[in-house]
């Protein structure tokens, strides 16, 4: 995968299948630690140890569809490749939380790349999960939640025409402002 | 800025001029496991949500699935119209959705190219 954004949005894919209802997304950019991390705590089933140690070889998966996994393994091997790692701490029953780590300003280490439609379509997509977006850069920070849009929203649907194209705007000029108002 | 105090505005407006409908319910879902999203599905999706508010389309409702199976042919997109077979269309790009939206979604007329099953 080519950008951070790309496996955020894998990671929410796992964290669902795990039949999770809450899930919290943290990035934090600290400049001046060099360091990149994502951080993503769901409340679904968990992984026993047993398993937690397997999901990082590629032909680990809990899928019967097809008997390889790659989300996990492509996304190890980036952070590893950056300087970083990524862990895992699973409780069954209780839920997994994933953390990556990058060297920020590793030649290697992927783009963000496109985060506003990546937050736009876990929020869009999901109207049944309780999402909690949390994203600070040194000193500024931006957060939303999709329990604060729709109780702001008081039964309109997220899916209507006009909030879609307000939800684009606000994610993209709040996120833009993290990163110094550049165009992202 | 946009604040959370402009979605208050939007959403009496919205309210006010009683545009607000739930009913009808048509799908569109994006296959979203790894697989889908290395092959585009984010994009398709993005296209999907553009054409959607472009077109004012109120009663539509995105959603997002795991893999199914059939890695080769993503990106998977259904489109589900009540009392109608669940249509599956393959190796979907973003250039592919405005068609399938206008035809399927909106008309009723399933793009028999772009289809790779059908679920009755």
């Amino acid at each position: 995968m080519r950008e951070l954004s790309l496996h955020i949005l894998d990671l929410v894919q796992n964290a669902l299948e795990a039949g999770a209802t809450l899930v919290k997304l943290e990035i934090i950019e600290n400049f001046a630690a060099d360091v990149l991390t994502i951080r993503m705590s769901d409340n679904g089933r968990g992984m026993d140890e047993q398993l937690r140690q397997l999901v990082i070889d590629p032909f680990i998966t809990t899928r019967t569809t097809r008997r390889i996994g790659l989300g996990l393994p492509l996304m190890d091997m980036s952070s590893k490749r950056c300087g970083g790692y990524l862990t895992i701490d699973s409780t069954p029953g209780r839920g997994t939380i994933v953390e990556v780590k990058y060297q920020h300003s590793h030649l290697d280490r992927p783009p963000m790349g496109n985060l506003v439609e990546t937050i736009k379509t876990i929020l869009v997509a999901n109207p049944a999960l309780d999402f909690i977006y949390h994203h600070t850069i040194d000193d500024k920070t931006f957060s939303i939640s999709s329990q604060e849009l729709v109780d702001t929203l008081d039964g309109v649907p997220l899916t209507h025409p006009d909030i879609l194209t307000w939800l684009h705007g606000f994610l993209l000029e709040n996120i833009s402002n993290l990163y110094g108002g550049v165009n992202i | 800025m946009k604040t959370i105090e402009d979605l208050k505005r939007l959403r009496e407006q919205l309210k006010s001029q009683n545009n607000v409908r739930h009913e009808g319910g048509i799908q569109v879902i994006v296959g979203m496991g790894t697989c889908g999203i290395a092959a585009g599905a984010r994009q398709v999706m993005t296209a999907i949500l553009d054409e959607v508010a472009k077109r004012q389309l109120q009663t539509v409702k995105v959603g997002q699935t795991g893999c199914i199976g059939m890695c080769e042919k993503e990106v998977l997109v259904d489109v589900v119209r009540p009392g109608e077979p669940r249509i599956t269309y393959g190796r979907v790009t973003p250039a592919d959705v405005p068609r399938i939206i206008a035809d399927h979604v909106v008309n009723g007329r399933i793009v028999d190219e772009l289809a790779v099953g059908k679920i009755v």
